[in-house]
C-alpha cells in the first residue's frame, strides 16, 4: 500500500467516534464571529451594532489577497464588535451577534436534493468559492480561492483530495465521507472544472474502509476519479507528503506544491465547495469531532461557526472530572487551551478533551543521540541538532539543517525516548530563522 | 658531517624561502587601520555584550572612530566615565548620559496573580509568549521562565522563587539592554538611576481596561489616572489604561506612591519613610523586587 | 475539574522511554549471558555482578557527590555499561580488575564528559580497551568452556583467533563452526556464542531498539575482507577464513552491542553504513597485520572518535532534495 516514502510515526489511531454519524447542536443563545480565522489578512468587519443580520449574510469582507470573507452563521443583532479571548487567551476582535430565531438568506437552497449540474465556468466556481468565504478545512484554513489560482508559470495537472485523516481521534472527515459522499462528488468534479484538471485522487488511509469502498463505487460515476488506499502512517494528512504518497513526487524546498502538478484539497473543502457553488451556502457551519476518553457521549457535531466550545462539550455529555487538558484540533499539532469559552472557527476540525493521567509531559532527560528523531522526520531534518541550535541561540546551524522545511507535524517530540521538547524550540527556532531571512532580503533588495 | 652540513643547509634554505614568502604577502595583504581602533578598544569594558547596539567592542570602536561625533554611540556598560576616556583620545565632545538601570515593570507575584492553569514545555518566556497568553489570567505580565536571567551576561537578573518573578541587582546590572531584547512581553524597561539606586516606577503594562486588569491581578494598574493627577511635574501620561512615569521628569516626590489604588506604583530603595503607616503596605513587594 | 494543563503539541507521545530502551537491550543480552553461565559457570556471574555492581555504584556516587545531582540509575544505562564491559572480559578475570574497569568506564569515559548521552567513546568499550592495555596477560588468558558449568578452575588455551593470526592452512581446517556457533570456545565471556547474539540482535530489531545498518554492515565487511585476504590460498579456504572471522572473537557483540550504542554511533543511516564499514575495515586491518590478534573494540573505539565527523557530513536525505518528479 502506498504512502510517503520519509520518516513518519504511527500514533495510535483512538478513533473513538468512528461510524458515529453527524449530529446538530443547538444555537448558543450569543455568539462572537472572530475576524480571524484564516491564514492571511483578518477580515474586515462590514457591519455595525444594532445590525440584523441573517443566516448567511456577509459580515465581514476579505482583508486582502490572502484573506477569507466571513458570513453570518446566525441570525439576529450585532450586540458589538468587541475583542475576544481565543484559544490562545489572547484578546482578538470579533463580531458579536445575540442569536434571535434561526432566519436563513433566501438564497440558500437549504433543501437536501442533490444538485449535480452546474453551468457555471471555471472563472464564475472560483468566484463563488471566493464569495463564499471557503478555506482549507483539515486545520490550515489556507483560503481556496488562492490555492485554486496558482501563478501563471505553473499548471495544475491533476487534483488530489486529502481525505487521509492521519491526526488520532478526529474522525469529521471520515463521518462526512460516509453522509454526504454523493455532494463530495459533485464538489469535486466542480473543483476539476475549477482548476481545469481531468485526473483526481481521493486520497483515505486503511484504517476507513468503508469510506474507501463507499467512495470507490461512487467514483465509478465519474470519470477520471479514482480512490486511492494508503497505508496509516502520520503525518500522511500533510500536503507534501500526501503528494509524495500518491504521485511519488516531492515538492522542494521553498516550492509551491503546485509546482509538482498537484492541487490538494480537503475533502471537507470539497463538500463546502458543492455547498457554496450548488447551493449557495457560504461556510459558517462544519463537522467538529468531539472526542476524549473521558467524554460521556464523543461525536461528531453539525455546529455553526462561532459556538462556544464549552457548548460542544456540553452535548458531548460535559467536562468530565478527571480532564487535564482540552486541545483544539487532533493530538500531534492541535493546540491547547485553557479558555473553554473560546468560540470555534472554520478551522476548528475537533476537540479533544485528555484525562489527567495522559494530560501531562514526562520530564525531559539529557539526548542519548538514539536518532529516532532523524528516522521519523518526515522533511528528512535532524531535529536534535535543530533544537540544540537554537537552545544555543546558533540560528546559523539552524538555518544550514534547513529549519524553515519543519513542518511541525511533531513526530520528533512524540518519538524522543528523553522527553525532550524538540518541536517546542525548533518552532521558535524556525520563527527567528524566517525572521532573519526576511531581514536579509529585505536589505539586499535595497 | 655531511648529513649535518646538508640539513644544515637545506632547512635554512626552506627558512629563508618560507620568510621571503611570508613578507612579500604581509607587505602585499596589509590592511591599513587606524591604530586609534585599537587605543579606544582597550578602554572598553571587553565584555562584548552588544549593549551598544554594535557587534561587540570592536566593532564598537571601529563605529567610535569613524564617527564624526560620538552622538548616539554610547557604552552603557562602562558608563560616561569610559566614554569621556573614548572621547578624550578621539578629540571629542562625549555625549551625556545618564546612568540607567534596568526595572521589572510587574508585580504579578504567585500571590497577586493566581495561576489558572499550568503550562508544561521547553522552559522558555519566548516559547510560552508565541503558544498563549500564560499561566495567568493576565496576557501582558511576567511569565517567569527566566529568558532575561539567560540574556544578562552580567549576573545582575535572577528568579525569585517565592514570587515567580525575576530581581534585577542595581549593582551588578549594566544598563546594556540584553533583557530588554530578550523579554517577549516588554516588561523591562531601562531607567534612569536615581541616587542610591532610588526609583519611582509603574509595576504594571497591562493594557486591559481596569477591571479585567484588576481581576486577573490584585496588583494591576487600572489606568484611574489618580497618579496623573496627582504628579505635579507632568511625568506621568495614562495611555492604553496603564501609566507611565517618565524617568528624566520623576523628580521622585512619590506623591502618585501614595494615591494609587492597586500600589501598582513602587518606590524603590528610599529609607523607610513612616514606618508605622499602612500606606506603606506594599514596602515587602517594594524590597523584593527593588533591593537586592 | 482541576487546573488545565497547556503544553505545544504534540500532546501524545510514542510511550518509548530511555529506560525501556537501555531495559531492552538488556533484554537481548539475555541469551549470550545464559550461555556464558552454561559454559563458563560461576566465574561469568561473578564477573558480571560484580560489573555491573561497580558502575552503578560509581555512577551514583560521582552523580551524588561529585556532581551533586540528582542520581539517574534507575535508567538502566550504568546496569547496561556494566553488563557490556564484563562481556568483553574474560570469566577468570581477578574481581579487583573488573571493578577498576568498571571505574574507569563509568568515571573516565562516561562522568567526566558530562554523563550520559554526552561521551565521545562507549564507556564499557573504554573500559576493555583501559584493562587490555593495561593487564595484557589476565585479559588474554582465556579459559576454556568447561562441561562442568560449576567448576571454577578453568584451563586456559588457544583461541580462534590466534589461530587464525598464526596458525597454518591446517589449523584453520581444524575449527568447527558449530561450536563456534554455541560457544563451546575460549573468549571472553559475552562473546562466545554467536547464535544466543543473533537471537539478542533479532529481538532489537523486532523492538526496534536498533536498525540493521551499523551490524549488518560491519559483519558484511568482516566477511568480504577476510573473504579477499585469502582468495590467495583458492575460494574453500576464503570462505571459511571469512566465516571464522565473523564468528570468532568481538565481531558479533561488538557489532550487535558495542557498535550500536545510541550515544557514540552516528545519527543518519548514511553515517551508520559509513561508520560500520570502516569499523569493518578497521578490525581486519588489526586482525590480519596489527600487534594484536583482535581488533574489534579498537576498531569501534576509533570510530567513536570520528562520530562527530561523520554527523557533521553525512546528512540525511531532505524531503525534497532531490526533485525527481516521477516523470
Amino acid at each position: 500500500m502506498k504512502t510517503f516514502r520519509i520518516g513518519g510515526v504511527h500514533p495510535q489511531g483512538n478513533k473513538l467516534t468512528a461510524g458515529q454519524p453527524i449530529t446538530p447542536v443547538g444555537l448558543p443563545k450569543q455568539a462572537a464571529i472572530l475576524l480571524s480565522q484564516h491564514i492571511g489578512a483578518p477580515a474586515q468587519c462590514i457591519v455595525a451594532k444594532g445590525d440584523k443580520v441573517k443566516v448567511g449574510t456577509l459580515i465581514a469582507k476579505a482583508g486582502g489577497f490572502v484573506s477569507a470573507n466571513i458570513h453570518s452563521p446566525y441570525s439576529g443583532t450585532v450586540a458589538k464588535i468587541d475583542v475576544i479571548a481565543d484559544g490562545t487567551g489572547y484578546k482578538k476582535p470579533a463580531i458579536f451577534i445575540d442569536v434571535e430565531g434561526d432566519e436563513w438568506e433566501e438564497s440558500i437552497d437549504r433543501s437536501e436534493t442533490l444538485v449535480t449540474t452546474c453551468d457555471l465556468d471555471a472563472a464564475a466556481i472560483v468566484n463563488c468559492i471566493e464569495e463564499m468565504g471557503i478555506v482549507g478545512l483539515g486545520g490550515a484554513t489556507f483560503p481556496t480561492k488562492v490555492k485554486l489560482c496558482p501563478p501563471p508559470t505553473m499548471k495544475a495537472e491533476v487534483l488530489i483530495i486529502n481525505a487521509v485523516e492521519c491526526e488520532p481521534y478526529l474522525t469529521n472527515d471520515h463521518a462526512l465521507m460516509m453522509a454526504k459522499a454523493d455532494e463530495i462528488m459533485v464538489g469535486i468534479e466542480l473543483l476539476m472544472k475549477a482548476v481545469n484538471v481531468t485526473r483526481t485522487f481521493i486520497g483515505i488511509e486503511a484504517n476507513k474502509p468503508d469510506a474507501i469502498a463507499l467512495l470507490t463505487e461512487k467514483a465509478h460515476a465519474h470519470k477520471g476519479v479514482e480512490v486511492v488506499a494508503l497505508a496509516c502512517r502520520y503525518p500522511q494528512g500533510g500536503e507534501k507528503q500526501l503528494i509524495d504518497a500518491i504521485l511519488r513526487r516531492q515538492v522542494a524546498s521553498g516550492a509551491l506544491p503546485v509546482s509538482t502538478g498537484a492541487i490538494v484539497q480537503n475533502v471537507a473543502t470539497a463538500y463546502a465547495v458543492y455547498e457554496a457553488v450548488q447551493k449557495h451556502k457560504p461556510l459558517i457551519e462544519r463537522v467538529v469531532t468531539v472526542t476524549g476518553k473521558s467524554l460521556t457521549h464523543p461525536g461528531n457535531l453539525l455546529s455553526r461557526i462561532g459556538t462556544p466550545i464549552s457548548m460542544l462539550l456540553e452535548a458531548a455529555g460535559g467536562i468530565p472530572e478527571d480532564t487535564g487538558k482540552i486541545v483544539l484540533g487532533g493530538p500531534m499539532m492541535g493546540k491547547a487551551t485553557a479558555n473553554v469559552e473560546t468560540p470555534t472557527g472554520k478551522g476548528t476540525s475537533g476537540i479533544l478533551v485528555i484525562n489527567e493521567s495522559e494530560a501531562h509531559r514526562t520530564a525531559p532527560s539529557p539526548c542519548i543521540r538514539c536518532a529516532k528523531c532523524v528516522s521519523a522526520c518526515p522533511m528528512g531534518l535532524e531535529p536534535y541538532l535543530l533544537a540544540k541550535s537554537t537552545m544555543a541561540g546558533n540560528m546559523e546551524i539552524a538555518e544550514k539543517g534547513h529549519i524553515y522545511d519543519c513542518i511541525e507535524c511533531g513526530c520528533c517530540t512524540f518519538s524522543c525516548p528523553a522527553h525532550r521538547p524538540l518541536l517546542d524550540y525548533i518552532r521558535q527556532g524556525k520563527g527567528q530563522v524566517m525572521g532573519i531571512i526576511r531581514a536579509r532580503n529585505a536589505a539586499n533588495k535595497k | 658531517m655531511d648529513i649535518v652540513a646538508i640539513s644544515v643547509i637545506s632547512l635554512g634554505v626552506i627558512g629563508a624561502v618560507a620568510a621571503v614568502i611570508l613578507y612579500v604577502i604581509a607587505q602585499r595583504f596589509k590592511v591599513e587601520e587606524d591604530p586609534r581602533i585599537d587605543e579606544v578598544e582597550s578602554l572598553l569594558p571587553g565584555a562584548n555584550c552588544g549593549g551598544c547596539g554594535k557587534a561587540g567592542c570592536r566593532n564598537f570602536a571601529e563605529s567610535c572612530v569613524k564617527a564624526t561625533s560620538l552622538d548616539g554611540l554610547f557604552c552603557p556598560v562602562g558608563g560616561s566615565e569610559v566614554m569621556k576616556k573614548v572621547a578624550g583620545v578621539l578629540g571629542m565632545e562625549a555625549a551625556d548620559a545618564t546612568p540607567r538601570v534596568a526595572v521589572v515593570r510587574c508585580n504579578g507575584t504567585c500571590e497577586n496573580r493566581p495561576r489558572v492553569n499550568s503550562y508544561e514545555g521547553a522552559v522558555s518566556c519566548a516559547i510560552v509568549n508565541s503558544l498563549y497568553a500564560g499561566e495567568t489570567a493576565c496576557a501582558y505580565g511576567c511569565l517567569g521562565y527566566g529568558d532575561c536571567v539567560a540574556a544578562c551576561q552580567f549576573g545582575a537578573l535572577s528568579l525569585d522563587a517565592a514570587t515567580g518573578l525575576p530581581v534585577v541587582d542595581i549593582e551588578k546590572c549594566t544598563a546594556c539592554g540584553a533583557c530588554v531584547k530578550a523579554c517577549p512581553r516588554h516588561i523591562i524597561e531601562l531607567r534612569k538611576k536615581g541616587p542610591k539606586g532610588r526609583g519611582v516606577y509603574v509595576s504594571c503594562v497591562n493594557k486591559e481596561k481596569g477591571g479585567v486588569a484588576r481581576k486577573a491581578c490584585t496588583a494591576a494598574c487600572i489606568g484611574c489616572g489618580k497618579c496623573a493627577k496627582e504628579c505635579q511635574f507632568e511625568a506621568i501620561t495614562v495611555a492604553d489604561n496603564v501609566a507611565y512615569i517618565d524617568s528624566d521628569k520623576c523628580k521622585m516626590c512619590r506623591k502618585c506612591v501614595e494615591v494609587c489604588p492597586t500600589h501598582a506604583i513602587h518606590a524603590v530603595n528610599f529609607p523607610p519613610k513612616k514606618p508605622a503607616e499602612t500606606a506603606q503596605t506594599t514596602a515587602p513587594a517594594d524590597a523584593s523586587t527593588g533591593n537586592n | 475539574m482541576n487546573k488545565l494543563v497547556v503544553s505545544p503539541s504534540p500532546h501524545i507521545h510514542s510511550g518509548i522511554s530511555t529506560p525501556q530502551c537501555m531495559y531492552g537491550v538488556l533484554i537481548a543480552l539475555i541469551p549470550a549471558f545464559l550461555v556464558s553461565l552454561y559454559f563458563f559457570g560461576l566465574g561469568a556471574l561473578l564477573v558480571t555482578l560484580t560489573s555491573v555492581v561497580s558502575c552503578v555504584v560509581f555512577e551514583y556516587l560521582i552523580q551524588k557527590f561529585l556532581l551533586k545531582e540528582e542520581p539517574t540509575i534507575s535508567n538502566g544505562s550504568a546496569i547496561l555499561t556494566g553488563v557490556l564491559l564484563a562481556f568483553n572480559l574474560p570469566s577468570n578475570l581477578p574481581l579487583w580488575i573488573v571493578v577498576l574497569g568498571a571505574l574507569f568506564a563509568i568515571g573516565v569515559a562516561k562522568m567526566a564528559f558530562g554523563g550520559l548521552g554526552n561521551n565521545i567513546f562507549n564507556p564499557a568499550l573504554a573500559g576493555r580497551i583501559f584493562l587490555l592495555i593495561s593487564f595484557p596477560a589476565q585479559m588474554t588468558t582465556w579459559p576454556i568452556p568447561s562441561t562442568l558449568p560449576m567448576s571454577l578452575d578453568a584451563e586456559t588455551g588457544a583461541t580462534t583467533l590466534s589461530i587464525l593470526k598464526y596458525g597454518s592452512a591446517e589449523s584453520l581446517a581444524g575449527l568447527d563452526a558449530t561450536q563456534h556457533l554455541i560457544g563451546n570456545i575460549g573468549g571472553s565471556l559475552g562473546e562466545v556464542s554467536a547464535i544466543a547474539l543473533l537471537i539478542g540482535f533479532a529481538y532489537m530489531l523486532w523492538k526496534r531498539i536498533i536498525t540493521w545498518h551499523i551490524p549488518v554492515c560491519i559483519i558484511a565487511t568482516v566477511a568480504v575482507f577476510a573473504f579477499l585476504a585469502g582468495i590467495g590460498n583458492g575460494v574453500e579456504y576464503a570462505a571459511k577464513l571469512a566465516e571464522m572471522h565473523v564468528l570468532s572473537g568481538g565481531v558479533l557483540l561488538g557489532a550487535i552491542f558495542m557498535a550500536t550504542d545510541y550515544v557514540t554511533s552516528p545519527m543518519t543511516k548514511g553515517g551508520m553504513v559509513l561508520y560500520g564499514i570502516l569499523i569493518g575495515i578497521i578490525t581486519m586491518v588489526i586482525r590480519l597485520w596489527g600487534a594484536y590478534p583482535e581488533g574489534m573494540s579498537f576498531a569501534i573505539f576509533i570510530m567513536n572518535g570520528v562520530t562527530p565527523l561523520i554527523n557533521n557530513y553525512m546528512k540525511p536525505k531532505r524531503f525534497g532534495e532531490v526533485v525527481k518528479n516521477g516523470k
